[in-house]
C-alpha cells in the first residue's frame, strides 16, 4: 500500500485547442509578456495533484455585490448561477469562486482605471462564494458596462465578470471571464477570440435562464465552470 | 465528457480582490522555520511587470489550519513581491524519486492569457542535485531560473523573466 502523496490520481492534460495560447499577436499586452521557449513537461508529483482548501468560516462570502453598506448600486440587477463540475461530470463541492468586475457604467472600482465613466459610491466589484455539495453556486450582482481600452484603435471590451476557481489540486486553478449573450463586441473581442476551439470559446458565454429570473427583481443567467478534473483513476495494484 | 473551462487573462484590474495579508503565510501561527522570498519579474524588454498576480502554493509542509500552504501576492511598479512563509521539506516524487524542497509559483498578468507556472527552489540544498524536475533541464543555465538565491538570513530571492535573455523555465504538466 503506498502512501497518500502516491495515490492522488493525476490531472488529464487540457483537450488541445481549448485554451489560449499567451503567444496571441492581436492582444497587445502579451508581446513581451509571453515565454518564447516551449514550456518544461513535467510529471505531477504531490505539488500538482494537492492543492489549497479555502472555507467560509475562513473567508466569509460575499454574495451580494449590488449593494453595500444598505444602499443599492445603480444599474441592472442580475443573479448568476451555475455548477462547478469536473472533467468527469461530478461536481466540485466547496469550491471558493472570487468574482470581480466593472460597475454598470463601465468603471472599475481601481486607481489606475482612469476611463471617464462614473464610479459608484456603493458598488466595490468584489464577490466571493463557494459551491455547495453538488456543486452549485449563486451570486447577485449589477450586469459590468463595456468600456475602452488601448489595445488597437476603437477597441472596447465587451460586457464581462472576471473569474478565479480553485478545485481539488493546483494544477485545476482556473482564471477566466464570463460574457453576456448576443453581445456585438465578441467578435471585436482579442482576448474572447483567443480562445481557439469554437465551442469551448463559445462556452465562455452565459445563457439567459428564465428559471433563474426572479420576478419582479433581476434577470438571471446560468453560467457554468467545469475544473480540470480526475477524469481518470488509477487504482493500486 | 465535459472538458475544462478556458482560461483568460486576469487583466489589470484584479486588485479588487487583492488582500495583502494573504502574502503571509504564517500570519496564522504556523510552527516551523519561517522564510521570506522575494522577487522580481520582468518581460521580454527588462521592463518591470508592475501589475501582476503571483500565487505561491507548497505541499511541504503539509497544509493545516494554522498553514494554509498557499498564499497570493501583488508586483509592485518594480515588478517586486514578497512572501513569508514556512520553509518546505523535501518530497516524495515519482517511484522512489525524492524531491528537494520547492514552492510552486503561478503567474497572471494583463497580457498573460494562461497561468504561467514555475518552481522556485533553493541554493545549497544537496537534494537539487538530484530532484527530478531540475534533471529534466539539460542546460545548467536554464536550471539556474528556477533557484532563488540567499538574500540574507532566511531570505531568498528569485528573478523572473517572461520572455528573452534568462528567460525562466515554465513548466507544463
Amino acid at each position: 500500500m503506498s502512501d497518500s502523496f502516491e495515490s492522488a490520481a493525476t490531472f488529464p492534460p487540457f483537450a488541445p485547442g481549448t485554451q489560449p495560447d499567451n503567444d496571441w499577436a492581436a492582444y497587445g499586452s502579451t508581446h513581451r509578456r509571453h515565454p518564447q521557449q516551449p514550456a518544461l513537461r513535467i510529471p505531477q508529483t504531490v505539488t500538482e495533484t494537492t492543492g489549497p482548501r479555502f472555507t467560509s468560516a475562513q473567508l466569509p462570502a460575499i454574495i451580494d455585490l449590488a449593494t453595500e453598506g444598505g444602499r443599492e448600486a445603480m444599474g441592472e440587477r442580475i443573479i448568476v448561477r451555475g455548477r462547478v463540475t469536473d472533467e468527469a461530470g461530478a461536481p466540485v463541492p466547496h469550491a471558493m469562486i472570487e468574482i470581480w468586475q466593472a460597475n454598470a457604467a463601465g468603471r472599475y472600482n481601481h486607481a489606475r482605471d482612469q476611463h471617464d465613466a462614473p464610479l459608484d459610491p456603493n458598488f466595490k466589484g468584489e464577490g466571493r462564494v463557494f459551491s455547495d455539495a453538488e456543486g452549485w453556486y449563486q451570486f447577485t450582482t449589477v450586469k459590468p458596462g463595456a468600456y475602452p481600452w488601448r489595445n488597437h484603435f476603437n477597441a472596447w471590451r465587451p460586457n464581462h465578470i472576471h473569474f478565479s476557481l480553485f478545485g481539488a489540486g493546483f494544477a485545476s486553478r482556473l482564471i477566466t471571464q464570463m460574457y453576456f449573450p448576443g453581445d456585438p463586441l465578441l467578435a471585436l473581442d482579442p482576448i474572447f477570440r483567443s480562445v481557439p476551439d469554437e465551442a469551448a470559446r463559445q462556452r465562455l458565454v452565459a445563457q439567459f435562464d428564465i428559471e433563474i429570473t426572479k420576478p419582479e427583481w433581476a434577470l438571471g443567467y446560468r453560467f457554468d465552470f467545469v475544473l480540470r478534473g480526475r477524469a481518470r483513476t488509477f487504482f493500486e495494484e | 465528457m465535459p472538458v475544462a473551462t478556458a482560461f483568460q487573462t486576469i487583466g489589470p484590474y484584479w486588485h479588487l480582490i487583492e488582500h495583502p495579508e494573504w502574502a503571509d503565510l504564517t500570519r496564522f501561527g504556523a510552527s516551523g522555520e519561517h522564510l521570506v522570498l522575494t522577487g522580481r519579474i520582468r518581460d521580454g524588454d527588462g521592463a518591470p511587470v508592475g501589475d501582476g498576480a503571483v500565487e505561491l502554493w507548497q505541499a511541504s509542509p503539509a497544509a493545516s489550519d494554522v498553514f494554509p500552504g498557499w498564499g497570493r501576492a501583488a508586483t509592485d511598479a518594480e515588478g517586486r513581491f514578497r512572501f513569508t512563509t514556512i520553509r518546505p521539506g523535501p518530497l516524495p516524487g515519482a517511484g522512489n524519486a525524492q524531491q528537494a524542497p520547492h514552492v510552486a509559483l503561478s503567474l497572471f498578468a494583463r497580457g498573460i492569457l494562461t497561468r504561467l507556472v514555475t518552481r522556485v527552489y533553493f541554493a545549497g540544498d544537496p537534494l537539487n542535485e538530484t530532484d527530478p524536475l531540475l534533471s529534466l533541464i539539460e542546460e545548467p543555465a536554464r536550471r539556474a531560473t528556477l533557484i532563488a538565491h540567499a538574500a540574507g538570513d532566511d531570505a531568498w530571492h528569485i528573478d523572473i523573466r517572461l520572455q528573452g535573455e534568462g528567460e525562466t523555465v515554465f513548466l507544463d504538466f
